[in-house]
């Protein structure tokens, strides 16, 4: 009965809302860690924008 | 659904975070501190006094926890926000029909550290501090475009048929041929043996970030899904 399911190759991981939802909110965290250039920002985060190669100052 | 993503990504964003951070303490945040003496000017190489050379130590890591403990916090925010993208392409091409394993989910992390570590590196190498560079918003620019341009290209190679591979190629090659921003001159105040060590040990570092991030992603998220389909045989 449930052999249709279980030969579909798709698997079902994730659906296009949770894809879209999960693109943004890793571009934000790495605008945070990588781009943002204010002071606090940039000070705290500086060795390692250095260690993970993001362009640094 | 939606959670099965985003705590996948979060897990495998946090053990790859940690672990790249750990070896960074190692490997790469001595060499960023002893490139900080030059920066500051505490040594000098080819000083004025004919000396043509430095010596090569190390600093201590010293007691800046606090510094020290921003560095491993921010590992985790920048892994977690790359695994929230590289999970969101694995369920992607999941949705079209390619199925993932935890073993794919390396390649797909070998393939994250080609297009976010190795392809900006050939223009713009990971810089030791005290190493003056062109303005920074036009590298911001080229950075994230060779990035762009570096994982499209890849995934024309690995996932498109007839030409299309062809086309991955020349998006993975047309950001190094346009090249990076540079300065005229050279400015660099640090031994450039230094400089090279800081290269070839944070992209060593970040192979293995990447590499955990992308099987711990897939592992995570082939685990729950699995967890919540309803039970066959």
């Amino acid at each position: 009965m449930n052999t249709a399911t279980h030969d579909l190759p798709v698997q079902s991981l994730a659906n296009p809302a949770a894809i879209a939802f999960a693109l943004l909110a890793g571009l934000a965290l790495l605008t945070v860690s990588g781009m943002a250039q204010a002071t606090v920002l940039h000070d705290a985060a500086h060795d390692q924008r250095h260690a993970m190669a993001f362009p640094c100052h | 659904m939606f959670r099965n993503l985003l705590t996948s990504a979060v897990f495998a964003g946090l053990g790859a975070g940690l672990i790249a951070a750990a070896l960074q303490f190692v490997f790469v945040i001595p060499l960023l501190l002893e490139g900080e003496l030059y920066e500051t000017g505490a040594r000098i190489h080819f000083a004025t006094d004919s000396s043509t050379q430095s010596i090569s130590e190390a600093p201590g890591l010293g007691g800046e926890w606090a510094r020290h403990g921003m560095t491993v916090a921010f590992n985790l925010v920048s892994y977690t926000g790359y695994g929230f993208v590289l999970v969101a392409l694995m369920g992607l091409a999941a949705l079209r029909g390619f199925a993932l394993t935890a073993r794919t989910g390396l390649l797909w992390g070998i393939c994250g550290f080609i297009a976010v570590q190795l392809a900006p590196a050939m223009g713009l190498p990971p810089e030791l501090p005290g190493t003056p560079a062109a303005e920074l918003q036009p590298r911001q620019i080229w950075w994230v475009s060779t990035i762009i341009a570096t994982a499209a290209g890849l995934g024309l190679i690995v996932f498109a048929r007839g030409f299309l591979p062809l086309l991955g190629i020349v998006l993975i090659a047309a950001p190094q041929l346009i090249g990076a921003p540079h300065l005229d001159t050279y400015f660099g105040v640090a031994p450039p043996e230094l400089s090279a060590q800081f290269v070839t040990q944070s992209l060593g570092c970040a192979l293995v970030g990447w590499s955990v991030l992308g099987f711990l992603g897939a592992w995570f998220l082939t685990r729950t899904a699995e967890a919540t389909r309803p039970a066959f045989a």
